[in-house]
């Protein structure tokens, strides 16, 4: 990525010199169209079969509708074992929303921190950083999973929580936005009118980081929502369970003791995905930017 | 005070740069206090960090010198005893730990190339459109990407199940009869499921690069009279050479990590699905069945040593090809 990149104009046309035959820009719709069904037919599959009663599922056609029955599934969900669902959502809310806005402040003035200020062992600490890509997960949560029993926190929402505030992978993100997005101008200027370093940061640095910061905040709420085995290890009670680790346990509990909660499982899977797959693609400007820089830096 | 000046600017912000902008006449005690100031911004990660990175990598290395013994007849319950690198002789010698090892890696030299591969194809398909249409084929093959793992791979056991999916029975009708829970379909089952997941993200970092580089250069080629195919092939995929070393280096260590697709795929196919089908699960059950968290912690150490090589060796030797 250089200063040259070009952004094409929206609506631009083919590049000058092109010479695709008639032939070949078929072809090529035609390998676009098949990816876009192998990429699309999984989930509208999941659509219909959450429309779909305990009958339906087995005796009728997989990919088109049998008898509407979605808001007696969506009821079924909503109420089975005293609503333990809606539950599940608001824990999965509270995990990737609380960890997602504290783990962004904490990246950002640690990113700052490295991308602006000349410390001891700021080399370092960038080094940790970076090298803490390749731990294995399992490497961390374990011996977590240990201390944490010590000091009582295991099955409490912290023990979820806490691990979910440090995120190298969003403090290496703030670092290079930093970089990019905070003229050292200004920072100067503010301290020779004599604003004092943390006012410097929350009222300059961070709205300066404004995009940054929804890019940090994104990734980090679609990793904390996604996690699974962070809450599978440190979470007993199902009241504390996330909504991954809820439907995990639904479909464990379908195959092993023979009580049908197909439908339950599908619809649940479903609700689930819906509000995260809104707020991604209204987002998506940010968090691309986010995942094609961390890549590519 | 120096500013490493970085090459792109992330947001588009055209932010002006300039040098160390130091003043000689301020004293060198000012400087100091700036940098422990700015240190100070640094102090709740550092903090954090510490506990949530460096103590459980150093309680784990601790960890992994004492082992659970029973005591006596076995009446006194569980004691704890220093046993050196006993689990670590022990782990180099476990005969189902290096299989799951080799299992996973096997694997891997099947499905990353075979998904990277989709993915560049989708890169360079997308890469022959006008920007807008490109944009809305981009977003249906995020689709996927944006469904939590532990939901896609729910979602492809039921697809694949004999009763209840809809690929046993069109497959049927052209001829194949598939078993995709049977031991030896497993891991082309499971391949594809992390391909469906994984495509879209690797597509996103490929295009990216492809993107970023001057469009003059393949309009250069055209001019020279070069076909479209070859121009992918002779200069694109050149240029996207470091996307695809970097997600191939992801995947690998994603790979060597592999535990939710095959925890949920042991639901339906346990006698294959062992408890040591991968690293990661043998780890979690020597620790939360076996109760063995000396024995997991040391194979968790071998693990992570094992994952920094092969990323050294993946990375060097990629750096090294001619490209």
């Amino acid at each position: 990525m250089t200063a040259t990149r070009r952004r094409p104009e929206p609506g631009e046309e083919l590049p000058v010199g092109t010479r695709q035959s008639r032939f070949s820009r078929i072809l090529v719709l035609v390998g676009l169209g098949a990816l876009v069904l192998y990429s699309i037919a999984p989930v509208w599959w999941l659509v219909v079969s959450a429309t779909k009663d305990q009958r339906d599922l087995l005796y009728t056609n997989g990919l088109w509708f049998g008898d509407f029955n979605l808001f007696q599934n969506i009821e079924q969900v909503l109420e089975y074992n005293d609503g333990i669902y809606l539950r599940w959502l608001l824990n999965s809310l509270l995990y990737a929303t609380v960890g997602g806005l504290v783990g962004t402040l904490i990246a950002l003035a640690a990113g700052y921190s490295i991308s602006r200020f000349q410390f001891p062992g700021r080399g370092l600490l960038l080094g940790a950083v970076i090298g803490s890509f390749l731990i294995p997960y399992a490497m961390l949560t374990m011996p977590l999973y240990l201390l944490f029993s010590r000091i009582g926190l295991v099955d409490s929402v912290w023990a979820v929580l806490i691990p979910s505030f440090i995120s190298p992978f969003s403090v290496y993100l703030a670092k290079v936005y930093t970089d990019g997005a905070v003229p050292e101008e200004i920072i100067e200027a503010a301290r020779i009118d004599g604003a004092g370093e943390l006012r410097i940061f929350f009222q300059i640095v961070v709205r300066l980081m404004s995009t940054g910061g929804a890019t940090v905040f994104l990734l980090s709420f679609v990793q904390n929502w996604n996690q699974f085995f962070l809450p599978l290890t440190m979470l007993r009670g199902e009241d504390k369970w996330s909504l991954n680790l809820g439907l995990y346990f639904w479909n464990s509990k379908r195959v092993e003791a023979g009580v049908d909660l197909t439908a339950l499982v599908l619809t649940g899977a479903l609700l689930s995905v819906i509000p995260l797959v809104i707020f991604m693609v209204a987002m998506q400007r940010y968090w691309r930017t986010g995942v094609t820089l961390g890549a590519l830096k | 005070m120096s500013i490493t000046a970085t090459r792109a600017e992330p947001t588009g912000a055209a932010a002006t740069r300039r040098g160390p902008g130091r003043d000689l006449r301020r004293t060198s005690r000012w400087h100091t206090l700036r940098a422990l100031k700015g240190a100070a911004f640094a102090a709740p990660f550092i903090v954090g960090f510490l506990f949530v990175f460096v103590v459980p990598v150093g309680y784990a290395v601790y960890e992994s010198l004492f082992s659970e013994r029973s005591s006596g007849l076995g009446i006194g319950g569980q004691e704890r005893v220093f046993v050196g690198f006993d689990n670590f002789t022990r782990g180099l010698q476990d005969g189902a730990f290096w299989a799951s090892v080799g299992r996973v890696l096997v694997f891997a030299c099947f499905q990353i190339p075979l998904m990277l591969s989709l993915a560049l194809g989708m890169a360079l398909l997308l890469d022959q459109l006008a920007t807008r249409t490109a944009h809305r084929f981009r977003l249906a093959f995020l689709v996927p990407y944006m469904i939590p793992g532990i939901v896609a791979a729910l979602m492809w056991m039921y697809l694949y199940s004999p009763r209840l999916g809809p690929l046993t029975g069109v497959l049927e009708l052209v001829g194949v009869d598939a078993d995709f829970y049977a031991s030896e379909m497993l891991w082309v089952s499971m391949g594809n499921l992390l391909t469906w997941h994984g495509v879209g993200y690797n597509m996103l970092i490929i295009y990216g690069a492809l993107r970023a580089v001057p469009r003059e250069v393949f309009d250069a080629a055209r001019v020279d009279g070069a076909g479209e195919l070859r121009i992918a092939w002779s200069i694109k995929v050149p240029f996207v050479r470091g996307a695809l070393v970097l997600t191939g280096m992801l995947a690998i260590i994603g790979m060597l990590q592999i535990f939710n697709e095959p925890l949920l795929f042991r639901q339906v196919a346990p006698e294959t699905v062992t408890k040591s089908y991968t690293p990661i699960m043998l780890i979690y059950y020597q620790a939360f069945d076996s109760n063995d968290y000396g024995y997991a912690a040391a194979l968790s150490v071998i693990l992570a040593l094992i994952v920094g090589a092969i990323s050294f060796l993946f990375y060097r030797f990629t750096n090294r090809a001619p490209s």
